[in-house]
């Protein structure tokens, strides 16, 4: 019986045949990604009793939560962070400024199809996006990694998410996540990969599917995959030279045994909007427009990439936010952050009054750079609206793409962009 | 594994880490005992001040969602939680709370019938949890997972294994 894109990867890993959902594999990543919590990791590792990692070559670091250091305790952090990178000769150590890790590990080609990422952070399913099955861990477990070079994964079964029709105008990738999210709900996808499939996935860039796969974190999904194509081809092929790109792709496997299938045709969505406190409360933006905002933040490796900066921009450019509303713009990556800048994009968001921020994470998960006060409520291109996210447990947040984050903007309340 | 038995906090459904230990705090503090005193401090703001060495959290579905952060698990530990039950829970804090040696317990039929203050009972071996003289069942842990909980986490169970 054939395999799913998920299956396909732990078989492979664990020098199998096949495997079946529910069985256990243990397997050796291909790459591990920590960020900001490496010196915790350290701290671990060292508790361990060992002394070097496993491989320091499938290490990747990459300072992306709270840059530049915000406090003493985050400089502190940092050092520590560097002097470790040092000592165990890490070579793939991405300091402040490079951007978000997810975004990052895709742009310079860490995550690539077929690979085994663990990654310390909840949000690793993004790297999915180009055919990887990327799965986040908490710390103490990546410190195992990096002593045993080896993780248990329980083999998942796979939810498919069959998208059909074209996407109408200021309706993008952020909104079908959404969307999929209300439908299946938080736990939706709770111990399972999702595999997107679908004739509008050839029209999606790479930057649409990392959205659509970091969401999938967001319907408790140990993996989210796009399997791979011309466009990931294209993506690879431009930051790695047609040599290092492999010449076979693993795709899943045409009679590959779902769990579940769910469609959606995309032709009549509508711009989403998650009310607080929970990304599963997506509906569609005129039941909550003229909800007043105090902050929008555009920005997150679910909605800071080029095309959400070119969606805002075009939307923005000769106009001026609303007086009683500010806009933080934080592009996910310095490669973003850089192209945006050649394109004019940041010169028309900075002079329709948004504060333009390094990229990194920015304020989503309320460290520094944009923190609520008491009351407010901000708009947030961003994949999390808990309760207290923002560093206030008396705000809310409401998550959008960046079509109705830019039209918010402008307006002082959640308005829809297509009006 | 021994008994455990204690008194009950009760807590919805999809209980997430951000309201378990928020993100502001993950950089700024470190130690568990400091931890400890921000534990479920948006979900329920006395609650590190009123748990009590022993206690048990009873929970809904997707128990721990969101953020891989290891501290909503040790701030917990750390505050005297001795177990935690619930309907279901997300898969990131399903394996940090294995990893941290803090008994985890998913027994969607008791949950329900528990109400805060409650006392109940568990025992892991036998996979048997006892509250208001019911008996409910529930799976043991896979053999490569009871491995690293029985060491009393992770951090041991790699120390024995590298024979350190």
């Amino acid at each position: 019986m054939g395999q799913t894109l998920a299956e396909k990867i732990l078989a492979q890993k664990a020098g199998r045949s096949a495997v079946v959902p529910g069985e256990i594999v243990t397997v050796e990543p291909d790459v591990a990604m920590s960020h900001d919590n490496a010196a915790a990791i350290a701290k671990s590792f060292a508790a361990m009793g060992v002394q070097r990692v496993w491989d320091p070559a499938r290490l990747v670091i990459i300072l992306d939560h709270a840059v530049p250091a915000p406090t003493a305790e985050h400089a502190e952090n940092h050092r520590r962070i560097r002097q470790f990178v040092r000592e165990q000769g890490i070579g793939n150590f991405y300091d402040i400024g490079h951007g978000v890790c997810h975004t990052v590990m895709c742009e310079r080609a860490h995550a690539r199809p077929g690979r085994l990422i663990v990654g310390s952070d909840s949000h690793t399913p993004t790297q999915g996006a180009l055919g990887a099955f990327a799965a986040g861990i908490g710390r103490t477990e990546m410190a195992a990694v990096w002593a045993l070079g080896s993780i248990w994964l329980r083999v998942p079964p796979t939810l498919r998410v069959v998208l059909t029709g074209r996407l109408p105008h200021y309706v993008a990738a952020k909104d079908i996540a959404l969307r999929v999210l209300a439908m299946i709900g938080p736990a939706g996808a709770d111990y399972r990969a999702v595999e997107f499939a679908g004739d509008l996935i050839p029209h999606l860039t790479i930057e649409d599917r990392m959205v659509l796969c970091n969401l999938t974190a967001e319907m408790g999904a140990k993996t989210g995959l796009v399997p791979p194509d011309a466009a990931t081809r294209e993506w690879l092929t431009a930051r790695l030279g047609k040599t290092d790109v492999d010449s076979d792709f693993l795709l899943p496997d045409p009679d590959a045994s779902y769990e579940r299938t769910l469609v959606l045709d995309v032709g009549d969505l509508e711009p989403q909007v998650a009310a607080p406190h929970s990304p599963a409360n997506g509906r569609p933006v005129g039941e909550l427009a003229g909800t007043p905002i105090d902050q929008v933040f555009l920005g997150s490796c679910a909605g800071g990439m080029l095309g959400d900066l070119r969606t805002a921009a075009r939307l923005m450019k000769g106009r001026r936010i609303a007086p009683a509303t500010r806009m933080i713009v934080v592009p996910a990556s310095a490669e973003i952050w850089r192209r945006a800048l050649d394109e004019g994009l940041l010169a028309a968001l900075a002079e329709a009054g948004a504060v333009i921020a390094n990229p990194g994470c920015g304020p989503c998960l309320g460290a520094h750079q944009g923190i609520l006060a008491a009351g407010e409520r901000c708009l947030s291109t961003a994949n999390r609206n808990f309760r207290g996210r923002m560093g206030n447990r008396d705000s809310e947040i409401y998550l959008a793409g960046a079509a109705v984050a830019a039209t918010t903007a402008l307006a002082g309340k959640i308005a829809d962009p297509r009006q | 594994m021994p008994l455990i038995e204690g008194r009950v906090w009760k807590f919805g459904d999809h209980v997430n880490t951000d309201v378990i230990f928020p993100g502001k705090y993950t950089y700024t503090i470190s130690e568990p005992a400091d931890m400890a005193r921000h534990a479920m401090e948006d979900a329920d703001p006395e609650f590190a001040q009123k748990v009590r060495a022993g206690d048990i959290v009873v929970a809904g579905e997707n128990f721990g969602c969101g953020s891989s952060r290891e501290q909503a698990v040790i701030c917990l530990k750390a505050a005297g939680v001795a177990a935690i039950v619930a309907k279901s829970f997300a898969r990131i804090y399903y394996r940090n709370a294995i990893n941290q040696g803090l008994p985890i317990v998913q027994c969607p039929e008791a949950v329900d019938a528990i109400e805060s203050g409650d006392r109940v009972a568990i025992d892991l071996n036998a996979g048997v949890l006892e509250h208001a003289g019911n008996r409910y069942r529930f799976a043991p842990l896979p053999p490569e997972v009871s491995e690293i909980l029985a060491a009393g986490g992770l951090v041991e169970y790699v120390k024995r294994k590298k024979g350190g």
